[in-house]
């Protein structure tokens, strides 16, 4: 297997060059009620987050209301703006997360994929390894190691576990050798480059567009997770925005005024992923299978 | 191809983090998981617990405890929901979008992969309430009709309304994999077939489809181990509804011996039994379609 991102310059040809033909409405139909599907629940988050408390069960579902900026403010006056702090640890346990890994993943897959040297087997399959190894698996034993050093209920708890990615070493392998041309980096060394230099003036430039797929991978993994923030941490105040709501929602159980709360958090709280999505959507190209059929 | 050290600082933070937070709790957990406290006299004071070697003791009471049983066979059935429906569904709208038959291809694509962009958590709080019954547009439109709407979140519908979460949050991802890997299919492969008059059913199904075989194999494996960690979901709907035990699958019975019953050496031994298992199923699976896929190509 292999993972290829379509260089920028390699645009897929146009759909109507490469079918010329009439449309039909079966796709259409079935391609709508996918979207449908797909929309149906954030189009409720959206209009339930209008909604007042007594409306909330009261009003049919998809009939907007007024309430939005009373639910917002609400929602900020929870316990001193509590819930905007989730959304900031959140965006920093990701963003810090996605950068430092990638960066590792960079470096690592440029070793595997530019360099003979013993031992190269033994790492490529401890990847491997990792790859196949679900992450969550490992968070009780990473929490009872970190409890041994300390540093359960930080930031790093949560931080250092994301900065190592084996499908992230895996797919910038793949990067490093589809992108980066033996001779370019052999003319930097002639030119006097250390090793160092040839990778981050040379090669880091070359896999830019595959760097920032790796990134996204690990942003949306690290925003989405909930065990190990959900383990790791005690003190609410660290909590990222995932682990920060399914509290709140337990608490709607005893006090249901805090469903609005919810709700209301729920869809601020995709806005900024929907954002990154739809900004980004170009380097969603990742094929998961190419590599395999050239094998 | 280059020699020399450099390859080895490249990796040493690569090596360093992988020893820290991916083999060394691995061991952790190996070594816990033989291991228990022994209480001697009346188990008051310093020194009277202790930690000793406790052999297999804690797989066999792990692999026979009721509730472990029940949780794996409830995340078996809900993988054979999952991962069929979410690929199927995937696999028929990447092949749609492909076929370019349609106007609405980039409204939905963009709407199907949005899921995606939504965390299991908050997919789970938004179905959980579109569930309950006083919320759910589907009541509404089945009671019109006069049709008692069954409760979703009852014993007998929890599974699929939790299968139907993972379904949502992930079919456009996996559709994403399989497009790009259709897009990548020089388009001469089938314009001859076309010119011989095959349908675009037949294209897809005699030609398409086998190309993308890697990138199928693939998206499988990445959804079944996906399946086998389910945690997210049935935790955020347990204050919605009392149908969700606190051992509902596996992981969530770790969760429970090691944070609520302070249990930490059974713990451990789940952990480890799922973690084999995981990786016993998805290597036999490489090696039962005989994919080459993961081999070290270039």
């Amino acid at each position: 297997m292999a993972v290829a991102v379509l260089p920028d310059t390699v645009k897929p040809a146009p759909a109507v060059i490469r079918s010329p033909r009439r449309t039909s409405p079966t796709a259409t139909v079935l391609l709508l009620l996918g979207a449908a599907y797909c929309l149906l629940p954030v189009l409720w988050v959206v209009i339930a987050s209008t909604k007042s408390a007594s409306e909330l069960f009261n009003t049919f579902t998809f009939l907007p209301s007024t309430h939005l900026f009373d639910n917002i403010a609400y929602l900020t006056e929870y316990r001193g703006g509590l819930y905007w702090r989730w959304m900031v640890n959140s965006a920093l346990f990701a963003g810090g997360g996605a950068a430092a890994s990638t960066l590792v993943s960079a470096m690592a897959g440029f070793a595997l994929a530019k360099y003979d040297f013993r031992g190269k087997s033994v790492v490529f399959n401890m990847v491997l390894g990792g790859v196949l190894m679900p992450a969550v698996i490992l968070a009780v034993p990473q929490y009872l190691l970190l409890a041994k050093v300390g540093m359960t209920n930080t930031y790093w708890a949560v931080l250092l576990p994301s900065f190592i990615s084996p499908y992230g070493i895996y797919l910038c392998r793949i990067f490093a050798a589809a992108t980066v041309p033996d001779e370019v980096l052999e003319a930097a060394r002639m030119d006097g480059a250390t090793d160092w230099r040839a990778f981050a003036r040379v090669a880091l430039p070359m896999m830019r567009s595959g760097l920032v797929t790796v990134f996204l991978f690990q942003f949306v993994a690290i925003w989405n997770n909930y065990m190990l923030p959900f383990i790791m941490l005690g003190d609410d105040k660290l909590f990222p925005v995932t682990v920060g709501l399914s509290g709140l929602l337990n608490q709607g159980a005893t006090q249901p005024a805090m469903y609005t709360s919810v709700v209301t958090g729920a869809f601020l709280s995709i806005i900024p992923l929907v954002v990154l999505f739809l900004t980004l959507q170009r380097y969603w190209r990742v094929d998961l299978g190419a590599g395999a059929v050239k094998a | 191809m280059r020699t020399g050290r450099a390859p080895y600082a490249f990796l040493a933070p690569a090596l360093v983090l992988f020893a820290a937070f991916l083999a060394a709790p691995i061991v952790y957990a190996g070594y816990l998981s033989l291991r228990r406290v022994k209480v001697s006299g009346l188990g008051l004071g310093a020194g009277a617990r202790t930690e000793v070697w406790a052999g297999l003791g804690n797989y066999a009471r792990s692999l026979t405890d009721p509730e472990f049983v029940p949780s794996v066979v409830r995340v078996g059935a809900y993988g054979l929901i999952v991962v069929p429906v979410m690929l199927g569904l995937a696999l028929v709208m990447a092949l749609l979008l492909d076929a370019g038959r349609t106007r609405v291809g980039t409204f939905a694509r963009t709407s199907i992969f949005l899921p995606y962009a939504v965390p299991a958590v908050i997919a789970s709080l938004l179905w959980g309430f579109l569930y309950l019954p006083r919320v759910s547009p589907i009541v509404d439109v089945l009671g019109a009709v006069g049709i008692t709407a069954p409760d979703a979140l009852s014993s007998s519908w929890v599974l699929y309304a939790v299968a139907n979460i993972a379904i949502w949050g992930g079919t456009g991802f996996n559709m994403i994999v399989l497009y790009t890997a259709l897009r990548a299919i020089p388009t001469d492969l089938f314009e001859a077939a076309r010119i011989d008059g095959a349908s675009d059913i037949q294209i897809a199904l005699r030609i398409k489809v086998p190309i993308i075989g890697p990138s199928l194999v693939m998206t499988f494996l990445f959804s079944l181990v996906a399946t086998l960690q389910v945690f997210a979901e049935p935790m955020t709907l347990r204050p919605l509804s009392n149908t969700i035990s606190t051992t509902w699958t596996p992981l969530m019975k770790v969760y429970r011996d090691a944070f609520v019953r302070n249990d930490i050496y059974s713990a451990a031994a789940t952990s480890v039994v799922i973690a084999a298992a995981t990786f016993l199923i998805s290597y036999g699976f490489l090696k039962l379609v005989g994919s080459r896929a993961f081999s070290q190509e270039r």
